[in-house]
């Protein structure tokens, strides 16, 4: 299992002067950048790309710290903004609410999911979690609630705490940074916690983990519930900021989709999936207007990075010259 | 007229018909993807895909070189098969040192491409592709129809489900691969060239899974969707069955398939969630799967 990373954070402890500076100075950039982004780009399109972006953190929670490859993902992402869509616009219930009720239904479908899932590995596990979320793909299809093939359309952003307008674009996107910043906060908690360090070493070497006394599908069971939390933080958010949940976030395809962004962006990468979300993100957004499917490119560059580029564009960088000569480390 | 647990023995009966032909595809596909993982340790997601190029390949031949589907029913499995073994042997190939998983997402990549390219040049929707002649009408065995192509269907899916496990098990070329599956370095040892013999069994389950797909064309619309529609359910099939045994691939199949077809007779909403349904109970009470060896 331990093949399938190339790059990891280093652990605090170990990690270089440089390296913290490094960081410090990339987050602060970062964060300035995202402050001023919408006055350079389409708002939505910068919405959808960060709720893209934390569910890819999300899931490569369980696939780069945990080494679990989830087939499964969409149903968190797509559960979710199925259950905020449902209780904003049916129960009335206020937006933060709303994704709040999202995230813990999406941990639900986790433990649920989840709870099969790990009696196996590796391959299996690929596998038993896309069988389940195909499973819950037909539910979605014949329930009363999700409005089958229509959707659950027209659904109100209202007012966040109760006097923040929402349906104003620029609130709204600076309600959706925060959840994302909250989202990536909670992630950069929990893999430097213990657990995050344990989770590291089944990773590693399962079999050791378990002879030193871990009780590792329990570990297993717990990150599998953390990334179906946050993808669902994710979902849900997305539902509010298109007003719409479909059947499209609950399919095969979405799961896939939030592979490649991972693999894209590097694998075990703190911020990997964020570059690898948003180059997704902005490929679909500029082949949307096109008549080529955006499937075949998909496809294409899942190939061409399985073949050629395993470590994805932050792994790549961190072992390139300048990513070294920064003060950061990368395994092999 | 006969019921049987309250429901005419017609339906009944053509339920199962159904449940069995649907259970000989899982039976082809499982057992491709069984005979694959054996010896490549490769999770094949492109099955679906080569599923649906078999059909696609049958259609083509036809519409553009007027070859029927008897010539199509050899050819399609040997230009898929073909076209397999030139992908393993250049790309996948590269991968079988890493992680058994990039080989599940190099066949995932793999099978969007295929499945886009189709999409793109024929559209989403079915195209029809007529029962042979001599396959055509069907005969009335007193107790119910049977049209005579799905009666034909699950007769040779099971000579080729029996055929490939008589290779398998019983042929000297079958004892290099099981041989292989084994212990590959000491059967390389021996003189055996294992590196052909990955390409050759990738190609013959390309190939097997192009057959199911020809199969498949008179009875399903040939669909560029036809094939991720049916990967998802053979890929539980699979968990359910466990890769261990060839044979246990392919009874499982037969047993889902029936399943299947029982559970649209006495409770049509579940029908399309039962075979999921059944991988969740089986992983509860036996995770190792029905016939598996490995956990």
């Amino acid at each position: 299992m331990s093949d399938i990373i190339h790059t990891a954070a280093p652990p605090r402890t170990e990690r270089s002067g440089t390296a913290s500076r490094t960081y410090a100075i990339f987050l602060g950039a970062g964060l300035l950048l995202l402050l001023v982004a919408p006055l350079f780009f389409y708002p939505i399109f910068l919405m959808k790309l960060l709720c893209f972006a934390l569910f890819a953190c999300a899931f490569n929670l369980l696939l780069g710290y945990t080494g679990l490859l989830s087939f499964g993902h969409a149903t968190f992402f797509g559960g979710a903004a199925y259950f905020t869509a449902h209780v904003v616009k049916v129960w009335g219930l206020s937006p933060e609410l709303g994704i709040l009720v999202g995230a813990f239904g999406a941990a639900v479908l986790g433990l649920i999911m989840g709870f099969f899932a790990i009696r196996r590995q590796g391959i299996y596990f690929a596998m038993i979690t896309l069988a389940l979320s195909q499973m819950f793909f037909f539910f979605c299809l014949q329930a009363e609630f999700t409005h089958g093939e229509d959707g659950i359309q027209s659904v109100p952003r209202g007012h966040l705490f109760g006097f923040i307008d929402l349906s104003e674009t620029t609130n709204m996107y600076y309600f959706v940074l925060a959840v994302f910043l909250i989202g990536m906060a909670i992630i950069w908690r929990f893999i430097n916690s213990p657990f995050g360090m344990i989770l590291k070493s089944i990773r590693e070497n399962e079999q050791r983990a378990i002879s030193l006394g871990y009780s590792v599908s329990r570990y297993k069971l717990g990150a599998f519930v953390m990334s179906a939390a946050l993808a669902g933080l994710a979902g849900g958010t997305k539902a509010l900021v298109f007003q719409f949940a479909t059947l499209t976030d609950v399919g095969w395809q979405m799961s896939g989709e939030v592979i490649l962004m991972t693999l894209l962006g590097g694998i075990g990468t703190l911020i990997g999936p964020i570059f690898g979300a948003g180059l997704v993100v902005a490929l679909q957004n500029y082949l949307a207007t096109s008549e080529f499917p955006v499937t075949i490119i998909t496809g294409v560059v899942f190939m061409v990075c399985v073949l050629l580029f395993r470590r994805g564009l932050i792994g790549e960088f961190y072992a390139s010259r300048l990513g070294r000569k920064l003060g950061f480390e990368h395994r092999r | 007229m006969t019921m049987i647990f309250g429901i005419p023995l017609q339906a009944f009966l053509g339920q199962l018909l159904i449940g069995l032909i649907n259970g000989s595809f899982y039976a082809l596909l499982s057992l491709g993807l069984a005979v694959i993982f054996g010896l490549l340790r490769v999770i094949n997601f492109a099955h679906g895909a080569q599923y649906m190029l078999g059909a696609f390949v049958a259609m083509l031949l036809l519409q553009y070189f007027g070859i029927n589907y008897w010539f199509a029913l050899v050819f399609a499995p040997l230009i898929v098969g073909l076209f397999g073994a030139v992908t393993e042997r250049f790309l996948l190939s590269r991968l079988y040192k890493l992680d058994h998983l990039y080989g599940l997402l190099f066949t995932f990549g793999l099978a969007l491409t295929i499945e886009g390219t189709f999409r793109y040049l024929y559209g989403s929707s079915g195209q029809p592709y007529s029962v042979p002649p001599q396959l055509a009408g069907g005969t009335n065995l007193g107790f119910m129809f049977l049209p005579i192509y799905r009666g034909w269907v699950v007769v040779v899916s099971l000579v080729a489900c029996i055929g490939t496990w008589l290779l398998i098990e019983k042929t000297k070329l079958g004892a290099y691969l099981r041989a292989a599956t084994e212990n590959p370095i000491l059967v390389q040892a021996f003189g055996v060239n294992v590196p052909v013999l990955l390409t050759l069994t990738y190609g013959l389950g390309a190939g097997l899974a192009a057959f199911a797909g020809v199969l498949a064309a008179p009875i399903y619309q040939v669909s560029p969707l036809m094939g991720s529609n049916i990967i998802i359910v053979v890929f539980a099939v699979v968990v359910v069955g466990g890769m261990g045994s060839i044979m246990g691939a392919i009874l499982t199949g037969y047993m889902l398939g029936i399943a299947e077809g029982l559970t649209k007779v006495f409770y049509p909403e579940a029908s399309s969630i039962v075979i999921f349904v059944i991988m969740a109970i089986v992983l509860l009470l036996r995770p190792a799967g029905l016939f598996g060896r490995d956990v």
